[in-house]
């Protein structure tokens, strides 16, 4: 860290949301523009990790003010710092705008997506510089560790933890100070712990944001987790897809040990500690713990039926730890802050806060982090600013493609492991899609199990075989040849996989099926009976737009937008849609001034 | 790094630059910066006051305005401590700013003769 003391800091988000709309030549413009008004010795340019709020980047917050500007592109750096960094004038049409409200919010504290939220794992994601050690130390980090390693006992670590009714992140949510119990309890010689970063649901992107943004938390974490259960050596599994989470945490580590915080002796306690980080080829199943262990030994990423348990017999047949990214974030809290004051956030059995990543459709998509106990309503509506202007709320999908749909009724459902998995879903890694009336729930179902389909390792016969039978059955109702028995076989077979398959995978694959069964079972029947599809997705059951002969004003706006020419007519008299040729994609529709077109 | 105490010596060297980022309640300085406070000199002054606050190394938050209409009593800063009232000092020679500080920011009394304006907010 440079000594001379910047009066500004700006901070330029280079979490992969932000590269990808224009970050990094963001940061390159606003050097170079600094450079050019002698500014470079006054203010600092920080990249930092994921703000979480990728939708409206490239994002970069001034401070000491705490500005907030968003969607910033090359083009407006020049007017930010004549305008805000010389002359102190806030530029305002780089603001973020209240959905609901059109209000300019300047400050960062006060927009509604982040008021709302209470950050933990998140906490120094987008405001600390991942890639310097120093600015983690800055904010108390490594403190937890070095408290753990020169005050604690290993049972006392654990006790603490056990006490904080901290749950596993990463979906299964098994208490963590269990676990590591049941791991310091082997008797060996040697033990390893695990990170899972093999983040491979869908639209999930928390553990990917928090290895980018704060990768020395993990780190802390780990060896948090190896001195309590007595391990030396530790594996971060990472997807290669994940290459600057990568890069950033190949620098978190060099930097750690070099500063002593990993290797030999840490804070002089005579603990070891090595880490190493192992790239997964991006197989879903590799997720699962028994796989993800096969695919570090070298071996084909399969699971494993368990017992033995990882904590009995784990990596190369020793005793092993596998904690999720998140909740190994959330350890140095636990120790710093004390168990009491991390129970106290969120409800009973589920205590602390869970990272969501919130998507579909809806006003402010991103990474939300809420405590335990938070409804839906809150999460979609406060949070995320509501579904699109007109748009009616139809269901929330969460736990990605092991999880399952809730209708509106259970908005007020509060979030935490327990009553989801009681209305049919579960927790998960975290994915939270929001789906409004233009949504097919069968759709979405087979969405969801063309997924897992796929990543199925074809161990077991229940999951290779049984979620190809129910995929085939779900296109075929997709497509309109829907059979009487359908939906009982599909209900039939799911729960067949889920109780006979091997790992969580094919336990979980049928959960999206048979949950849109449960509470959207009228669109399954409107698919097999009706040869309809309720939301006009499935476009084999759409039936052809037609135009009001007495409404049409005959401007013809229709006919230009229509991909396949099926529109004809002569302009101030009505136009025809040719139902052979319509393919229902509906793109006429919206066009009409005067509301003539509709489905026929 | 070899023990728990050799680490919070290290938070507390790091910890100062990335206070920036802390938005608390902190004593603000404020440094006209509109056009007029420019050509009166206004960044000499903005240099003076972070000169001034680097080395007494002090927790307190500089940031820049744009003009607010006394354009004729630039440069002007003002003080706002955490509770008090906001004062804005005017014509400023880049010497006023060591007493300010000083006097002010460090000791709490206004310097009464530099004032040209009060507000309660």
């Amino acid at each position: 860290m440079n000594d001379s003391i910047y009066r500004s800091h700006v901070l330029v988000c280079t979490g992969t949301g932000c590269v990808s709309s224009g970050a990094k030549n963001l940061k390159t413009t606003l050097e170079e523009e600094l450079a050019d008004k002698d500014l470079s010795s006054e203010i600092k340019i920080v990249e930092t990790g994921c703000h979480g709020f990728c939708e409206k980047g490239p994002i970069m917050i001034v401070y000491p003010e705490g500005v907030f500007y968003c969607e910033v592109s090359e083009d407006d750096v020049a007017e930010v710092v004549e305008e805000h960094l010389l002359k102190g004038r806030t530029v305002e049409r780089l603001l973020f705008r209240e959905p609901m409200t059109e209000e300019q919010i300047p400050s960062y504290k006060d927009i509604d997506f982040y008021k709302k939220q209470q950050r933990i794992a998140l906490a120094n994601c987008g405001k600390i510089d991942p890639e310097d050690i120093d600015e983690y130390i800055a904010l108390g980090g490594y403190e937890a560790a070095g408290e753990v390693l020169t005050n604690m006992s290993s049972q006392e670590v654990i006790d603490e933890i056990k006490n904080s009714g901290l749950r596993g992140r990463g979906g299964g949510g098994f208490p963590t100070g269990l676990k590591w119990q049941f791991a310091k309890n082997s008797d060996s010689d040697k033990k390893y712990v695990i990170c899972n970063a093999d983040e491979g649901d869908p639209g999930a992107f928390m553990d990917r944001s928090i290895l980018e943004g704060d990768p020395h938390k993990v780190i802390e974490g780990m060896l948090i987790a190896a001195y309590a259960i007595g391990a030396d050596e530790g594996y971060v599994y990472v997807r290669a897809e994940y290459p600057l989470a990568i890069t950033r945490l190949e620098k978190a580590i060099e930097d750690s040990e070099k500063y002593g915080l990993l290797g030999d002796n840490i804070f002089s306690s005579g603990f070891n500690f090595k880490l190493h980080i192992k790239k997964g080829a991006g197989a879903f199943v590799c997720g699962e713990e028994t796989a993800l262990m096969a695919s570090i030994e070298g071996k084909r990423g399969m699971p494993t039926p368990r017992p033995p348990y990882p904590a009995v017999r784990g990596l190369f047949g020793k005793p092993t730890n596998i904690n999720n990214v998140e909740t190994l974030a959330n350890i140095p809290f636990i120790i710093t802050e004390g168990s009491d004051e991390f129970s106290k956030i969120g409800t009973e059995n589920s205590s602390g806060t869970k990272v969501f990543a919130l998507t579909g459709k809806i006003n402010n998509t991103g990474l939300v982090e809420v405590p335990m106990g938070t409804t839906l309503k809150e999460v979609i509506y406060e949070i995320g600013g509501g579904l699109g202007a007109g748009k009616k709320f139809k269901a929330v999908q969460t736990g990605g493609p092991s999880g399952g749909c809730l209708p509106e009724k259970y908005l007020d459902l509060p979030i935490d492991y327990d009553s989801l998995l009681d209305a049919g879903t579960m927790m998960g890694s975290g994915g939270m899609v929001v789906m409004d009336e233009d949504s097919c729930m069968v759709d979405v179902a087979r969405f969801f199990l063309n997924f897992t389909q796929s990543e199925s390792c074809g161990k077991c016969t229940p999951c290779r075989e049984g979620t190809k039978r129910m995929l085939e059955i779900l296109n075929r109702i997709t497509s309109g040849d829907g059979k009487d028995g359908d939906i009982e076989l599909l209900e039939e077979l799911g729960h067949h996989i889920k109780s006979t398959s091997l790992c969580g995978l094919g336990q979980s694959a049928p959960n999206p099926v048979l949950s849109t069964i449960r509470y959207f079972r009228d669109e399954y029947e409107a698919h097999i009976h009706d040869d309809n599809c309720p939301a006009g997705v499935c476009k084999e059951l759409s039936s052809a737009y037609v135009i009001d002969e007495e409404a049409c004003i005959g401007c013809g706006k229709c006919a230009k937008v229509c991909p396949v020419d099926a529109i004809s007519g002569e302009i101030k008299s009505a136009f025809v849609i040719d139902a052979d040729i319509c393919i229902a994609c509906g793109a006429c529709e919206p066009e009409c001034p005067v509301d003539a077109i509709s489905q026929g | 790094m070899k023990s728990l105490e050799e680490l919070k010596d290290m938070r507390n060297k790091f910890q100062n630059e990335i206070k920036k980022r802390d938005q608390g309640p902190r004593t603000e300085i404020i440094v006209g910066m509109g056009t007029c406070g420019i050509a009166a000199g206004a960044r000499d002054i903005l240099k003076a006051v972070l000169q001034e606050v680097d080395k007494r190394n002090m927790d307190v938050r500089v940031t820049q305005t744009g003009c607010i209409g006394m354009c004729e009593k630039e440069p002007l800063i003002d003080v706002k401590l955490p509770g008090k009232e906001r004062i804005t000092y005017g014509n400023l020679e880049v010497s006023d700013i060591s007493k300010i500080i000083l006097e002010h920011v460090i000791n709490g009394n206004v310097v009464q003769d530099l004032v040209i304006a009060r507000h309660s907010e």
